[in-house]
């Protein structure tokens, strides 16, 4: 279980989020939402120990905190929000990066590590691709190139920030579809920011909703996904609805023409 | 293939000087001293190409290697394809401590690669700690460099133009040339630039880490500012060694990568000892050229390095988008 009990980050002392708790049982999904600004990407990185922040992070009661960089990395996988691509390197020399934690500092991979990725390639539907250019690939196909990356970590928990990004509706359910795929298969604890908010509760077991850096509600998606909570955080005029399979769908309203 | 190159140049620059040796007698005689034969040369043509020509070509490899490795190495450490090693003052700490000993010492022949070596180290040490009092990012160590580089220069220009007379020696330093000695200059200079050449062959899968962001990279759990304090410090010794003996040569520490990353992909376990070997080979060829073209005058091998370098470069450039 990951666990984060009054986490509190920011920049130079300013505080971003403060005093975030919440539980992700072992192989859930928690999405992290909230406006522009409201510190998602932060809390992520608070997780991912690359923002200085107080309070703990525990993993299974143990607090991350005290664990070396390259522990760290071998439980937790972590993807910015927009990564940087290296665009002259394959599929596969990107992918192995994603063994670096389990390396020596100046260590070769060796066979195994091949085999990690292959199977990774694989999974991902890429093995066709393994051996073209970062930069030849489609937005999709990067966003695939860059999960690869991540599992190739083989960590039990996956901190994803916005993997949707740049993605039409078909690759973003796509994309979700793998990860809910391998959380299902492997245990996988899932964290991840999301900006649709349709797509965060049709696919996270709980949400969490940050107004400037502060949780303002957390829970199922039915509880957080209130018509007028959102409205106020969001500062948009909104409603909910409810969906074909009965979960809950959130449609923007235009103000009304004069 | 780059080897094969690579001992193909230095065999045809043996060949090459004022005195014609034969190359089936050359050959005889590195078989000779290989396997303790009679050798076929006299005593003077043995002493010509064991004791001028041998020392220079093993220079210029050593010399062409370590700025082209540093070159890639530099340019892995920023991600900018720009990057050179004379980027943090490298060159100007160099040309400042050349520009000194050749004032106030110019019979003292030692002196003048060892202050060459000391004001390289010095520029890239002042680069570094301003940088490090100043926001530590490398942006910042960037603007260090370009800052205490102008600074250098300046005080390099004034010594020179305080002491007109040795303005020529000066400028024939600067534009670079491989005048050996015997081999006390390649033994002057091998052990730095093999120690740091094995050091960043080392470190190139942490060069490719280092390509997805200081964020991700950390998230794999390297320290990024770790490892390019490591390489940078690797790739300015062997900056200064090379210049320390060969004066500033342009051009090779940022034209080599880059064909060796146009014709063998971007990933620095290929590119940093691609330009280790293509450093080595270009130089090497330079070297040839700036013997023979007036022999028995000597062009300055910077003039070679710009003037064949560039024409090549952009050739690789369009051989590239063609295919």
């Amino acid at each position: 279980m990951l666990e984060l009990v009054g986490v509190t980050a920011g920049y130079r002392g300013r505080p971003v989020v403060s005093e975030v708790s919440v539980a992700v049982p072992r192989g859930s999904w928690l999405a992290i939402i909230g406006p522009n600004g409201a510190g998602k990407s932060t809390l992520l990185k608070s997780i991912a120990g690359l923002v200085p922040h107080s309070g703990s992070v525990l993993l299974d009661g143990r607090p991350v905190q005290q664990l070396s960089a390259r522990e760290r990395a071998q439980v937790m996988g972590y993807s910015p929000q927009t990564p940087l691509l290296p665009e002259g390197l394959s599929v596969t020399a990107y992918a192995l990066l994603g063994r670096t934690p389990h390396l020596g500092t100046l260590a070769r991979e060796g066979p195994r590590d091949l085999a990690v990725v292959e199977q990774v390639l694989a999974r991902l539907d890429l093995s066709s691709m393994a051996r073209r250019l970062l930069r030849t690939l489609s937005g999709g196909e990067r966003q695939r190139a860059v999960l690869a990356r991540v599992l190739a970590q083989q960590t039990g928990i996956l901190l994803l920030d916005e993997p949707t990004t740049g993605l039409d509706i078909g690759h973003a359910q796509a994309l979700l579809e793998l990860v809910d795929r391998l959380r299902t298969e492997d245990g996988t604890t899932v964290v991840t920011t999301l900006h649709d908010l349709t797509l965060a509760g049709q696919y996270a077991d709980r949400l969490l909703l940050l107004d400037r850096g502060s949780v303002v509600a957390s829970g199922d998606s039915a509880s957080v996904l209130n018509a007028s909570v959102l409205a106020q955080h969001y500062d948009a005029r909104l409603s909910v609805i409810e969906g074909p399979d009965g979960s809950p769908v959130v449609v923007p309203q235009r103000h009304p023409p004069k | 293939m780059a080897l094969i190159l690579l001992v193909l140049a230095a065999f045809s620059s043996l060949l090459l000087g004022v005195s014609d040796l034969g190359y089936a007698r050359v050959l005889q005689e590195i078989w000779a001293q290989l396997t303790g034969g009679v050798s076929p040369l006299s005593s003077r043509e043995a002493a010509i190409l064991w004791y001028l020509r041998a020392p220079r070509v093993v220079l210029a490899a050593l010399v062409g290697g370590a700025l082209a490795i540093s070159g890639a190495a530099f340019q892995g450490v920023f991600r900018n394809p720009l990057a050179d090693p004379y980027l943090l003052g490298a060159a100007a700490g160099a040309g400042l401590g050349a520009t000194i000993i050749v004032v106030t010492a110019p019979t003292w022949s030692i002196a003048l690669p060892l202050a060459a070596f000391a004001g390289a180290l010095g520029g890239v040490g002042l680069s570094w700690a301003l940088s490090q009092s100043a926001g530590r990012s490398t942006a910042t160590l960037l603007l260090a460099g370009v800052a205490v580089a102008s600074f250098l220069t300046a005080v390099q220009t004034f010594v020179q133009q305080a002491n007109i007379d040795t303005i020529q020696r000066v400028y024939s330093w600067m534009l670079g040339g491989l005048n050996t000695t015997g081999w006390r200059e390649v033994l002057l200079t091998l052990p730095y630039i093999t120690v740091t050449s094995v050091v960043l062959w080392l470190c190139a899968r942490l060069l490719d880490v280092l390509a997805v962001g200081d964020e991700e990279a950390a998230s794999l759990g390297i320290r990024p500012a770790r490892v390019r304090f490591l390489v940078l410090g690797a790739a300015s010794l062997a900056t200064a060694a090379a210049v320390s003996v060969g004066g500033l040569i342009g051009f090779v520490g940022i034209v080599v990568p880059h064909i060796v990353r146009l014709l063998a992909g971007a990933s620095y376990r290929v590119v940093l000892p691609l330009s280790l070997l293509g450093g080595a080979t270009f130089l090497i060829v330079a070297d040839e050229i700036a013997r023979t073209v007036l022999a028995p005058a000597e062009l300055p091998i910077g003039v070679i390095t710009a003037f064949t370098g560039a024409p090549f470069f952009l050739l690789v450039l369009r051989m590239n988008r063609t295919r």
